[in-house]
């Protein structure tokens, strides 16, 4: 057993301990390396047949090879896709800067999914490491039935024992990938073959690091082409993993108010 | 590269996160904006930088300079990768320790030079065993605060040794810091001269990874997935190592079956080793289900009505006596009686004090008896660990100390098994010769069903067919085998036993045993019909 060996184990144990435990059960797939890597683990936990559905949370503002690869995807892996459209952006607050807009439009996105699919649990492909409130989250972490997210009373967890079942119209976010890094996302692709969109391979002396709506996501200078390039360029990096992700960056707090008011 | 998680620890505000931000620092682990980032926040505020504000990621713990649940960063040093897990020390929020420090491989635990060891410092001291951290290296902080003074310093060495001792938490190194400045975190002090000893980060470098204990077989059994009419037992292996041709014994049952292949996606086959998770089908279709555990044949979990435990209770509610709570130890759930608190460990004496309560945040030596039986490994063991559930919610955990009442356990003789007394002849033998394998068809049901008229026709019929069978009539039994009993519910229960274990012989030598007994009540037990 390596180390991916230990967090592919891990992480195979929690979706099958959402899936035993949580029903009706769903899966966020942003078409990203995070959750597509999630995906391939999901084929893994269950044999080959991902026993519940996935979904974009679509602004309609993803990049055009994005879309071309999650149709490619969904084909080849047989997956029960079921598109989650976000209400358009006039139908939010105005005064938000535009990642704000872009974040308020996925959290409504992902309100309107759950009541729509009546799901009492959402898997999602965060990772402790990207930003320092996902680092603080819990593996099953409960959402109350507005979505929001009470991190000052967290429920234990401790030697994969969980607390897997919330209130009525109330949801478990459920975080397989919490304890990867993003260095070990791209050792895993390489390791077991991935697909990956495009994107995050350099063009012109850009790539995508980090994929969001084509508004708001900017490249960052790489000369990385390939997966080994990718994981060098990472290994020797200082610069943070959402540093073209506008929503990040409007103000201090920002990120940390998106995900109490129930952003991913 | 492998991961190396260790837990920081230590008393509200004596400088845990901070330590932590330094180490950080002096590593060269923040990326390009962090620092700027924070410089910016610190300047709003009008207060000077506190490296904690880069580790306390909430607003209101940056503004009330507390730390409000566990974090987890990752830095590199020359020679491996480290997981750091900063707890929080206030007394109320242990859980989210425990939480932190379960996947730690040992602990950082900071005093403050000034305040001495504190009552959180003894409780995480006593925590940190509990939950499989056995190793600490201490920073007596703000070593600038009592102006460097060697001789306090080992006074305060000295205590934290004493306290540690009855704990089970052994002191591998001391280091005196002052984390603000970074004196002894990464770079060696020029004011604590007097010190010889490794840097923090050199004392963390010197731990070595333990090589895991040599397991036994641990199989917790966590779904039964259908595919393709394969029926595939799935979870992750806790010890030992699973192949294709392996007997396993499964618990509380012991019952045993033949691995016939393991399961992977996308590959199958190869065998399976400690750690991994995968899949396996059976040469039998004997009742398996989640919270059984697999294990080899030589060496089987406990399998017990009562156990004697140490457990650290969590919830706002007190824990009584008496009360049902719901245990869960692998991926079995049992409900658990509390029959007995033994003591509450007194944090400032350590010693145990009588309580018929536990408060939260309570340790305690406890016993729990079972309404179904525990399948636990006494510590150091995997399934030795638990969770308590009290309704959906987690309210505390433990591991189990000893066993009180084993329960009775026969070994089933499973064709396998029953081979190895009579090399020669095996199942696979039989059934080449008979052109089938033996089974138990159980007809079950109140007298005068028509059980025996049935199972009569049916074996005349698969006797026609050439098959081998044969009918186990309990008016028959009655008359010879169980001639002793009578019909009371202690005789009837020994009935169907006995009727059990000579229809399992039967199928064991490759006979189609069709069982006709009475039935007037639902078994109590269930016997094995392999």
């Amino acid at each position: 057993m390596d180390d991916l060996d230990a967090l592919e184990a891990r992480s195979i144990f929690i979706l099958r301990e959402a899936y035993r435990r949580i029903r009706p059960l769903g899966m966020l797939w942003s078409i990203g390396k995070d959750s597509t890597a999630l995906l391939w683990l999901a084929r893994k936990a269950f044999i080959g047949r991902i026993p519940f559905p996935v979904s974009l949370l679509d602004t309609g503002m993803e990049f055009p090879e994005v879309y071309a690869f999650r149709d490619e995807l969904i084909a080849a892996w047989g997956l029960d896709y079921r598109n989650a459209e976000c209400p358009p952006e006039s139908s939010v607050d105005q005064t938000l800067p535009p990642g704000g807009r872009a974040a308020a439009r996925k959290t409504e996105g992902l309100k309107l999914l759950i009541a729509r699919e009546r799901w009492r649990g959402v898997i999602l492909g965060i990772r402790r490491d990207e930003q320092a409130t996902r680092a603080k989250d819990r593996i099953f972490s409960p959402r109350a039935a507005d979505g929001s997210w009470n991190f000052a009373d967290q429920p234990p967890e401790f030697w994969d024992y969980y607390q897997t079942d919330v209130p009525d119209g109330a949801h478990l976010r459920v975080h397989p990938l919490l304890h990867w890094t993003e260095i070990d996302i791209w050792r895993y692709h390489k390791r077991e073959n991935i697909p990956f969109c495009s994107l995050y391979l350099a063009r012109d002396g850009y790539r995508f690091r980090s994929l969001g709506e084509k508004n708001i996501t900017v490249p960052v200078r790489s000369q990385a082409a390939s997966l080994d390039e990718i994981i060098a360029e990472l290994a020797s990096t200082s610069a943070p993993e959402r540093a073209g992700r506008t929503m990040d960056h409007e103000s201090e707090d920002a990120f940390e108010r998106l995900r109490s008011g129930g952003y991913m | 590269m492998k991961t190396f998680a260790v837990v920081f620890t230590g008393h509200v505000d004596h400088g845990k996160s901070t330590l932590v931000a330094r180490l950080l620092l002096d590593t060269g682990y923040f990326t390009d904006g962090k620092l700027a980032e924070l410089e910016a926040a610190a300047q709003r505020r009008g207060v000077p930088l506190e490296i904690s504000f880069l580790l306390d990621s909430f607003q209101v713990e940056r503004d009330q300079a507390v730390t409000i649940d566990a974090t987890r960063i990752w830095f590199s040093s020359a020679t491996r990768r480290y997981a750091i897990i900063d707890a929080p020390g206030h007394r109320e929020f242990v859980r989210h320790m425990v939480s932190g420090a379960a996947d730690a491989l040992a602990a950082v635990v900071v005093v403050d030079a000034v305040e001495g060891i504190g009552e959180q410092t003894r409780r995480h001291a006593l925590l940190l065993p509990l939950v499989g951290v056995t190793r600490a290296i201490v920073a007596i902080n703000k070593m600038d605060a009592i102006g460097f003074d060697a001789a306090r310093y080992a006074r305060i060495v000295a205590d934290v040794r004493a306290g540690f001792g009855q704990t089970g938490l052994e002191l591998v190194a001391a280091v005196p810091t002052v984390a603000r400045d970074g004196d002894n975190v990464v770079t060696r002090s020029a004011r604590i001269p007097w010190y010889d000893g490794p840097t923090l980060l050199g004392a963390l470098e010197a731990l070595d990874e333990r090589a895991a204990l040599h397991a036994p077989v641990r199989f917790p059994v966590h779904d039964v997935y259908r595919r393709d009419d394969e029926r595939i037992l799935v979870g992750n292996l806790d010890g030992g190592r699973v192949e294709a041709g392996m007997t396993l014994v499964f618990s509380p049952t012991r019952d045993s079956a033949r691995v016939t292949r393991i399961v992977r996606f996308p590959e199958s086959g190869l065998p399976a080793l400690a750690g991994e998770a995968f899949g396996f089908t059976l040469d039998q279709p004997i009742f398996i289900g989640p919270g059984d555990v697999a294990s080899d044949e030589r060496d089987v979990p406990h399998v017990a009505d009562a156990l004697d435990a140490t457990i650290f209770w969590l919830d706002r509610a007190p824990l009584e006596i008496g009360e049902h709570v719901r245990m869960r130890c692998g991926t079995r759930d049992v409900t658990a009686v509390v029959d007995r608190i033994g003591g509450v460990i007194d944090i400032e004496t350590f010693y145990e004090r009588p309580a018929s309560s536990l408060l939260r945040n309570d340790i305690a030596q406890v016993t729990l008896r079972g309404l179904q039986p525990f399948v636990v490994d006494p510590h150091p063991a995997q399934l030795s660990r638990f969770a308590l559930y009290r309704g959906d919610a987690v309210g505390g955990g433990g591991i189990v100390r000893t066993i009180v009442a084993e329960r009775a356990t026969r070994r089933r003789s499973s064709p396998d098994v029953a081979s190895l007394v009579a090399p020669g002849v095996s199942a696979a033998d039989r059934s080449r010769r008979y052109g089938h394998r033996g089974i138990v068809v159980w007809l079950t049901g109140l007298p005068s069903a028509g059980k025996s008229t049935l199972a009569a026709r049916a074996a005349a019929a698969l006797f026609a067919d050439g098959w081998f069978a044969y009918v186990l009539d309990g008016d028959t039994l009655r008359s010879g085998l169980s001639g002793d009993l009578g019909f009371s519910a202690a005789d009837r229960i020994e009935n169907a036993r006995r009727v059990g274990e000579v229809a399992a012989l039967f199928a064991d030598a490759g006979c189609i045993a069709l069982v006709a007994v009475v039935s007037p009540r639902p078994p109590k037990h269930s016997w094995r019909c392999s």
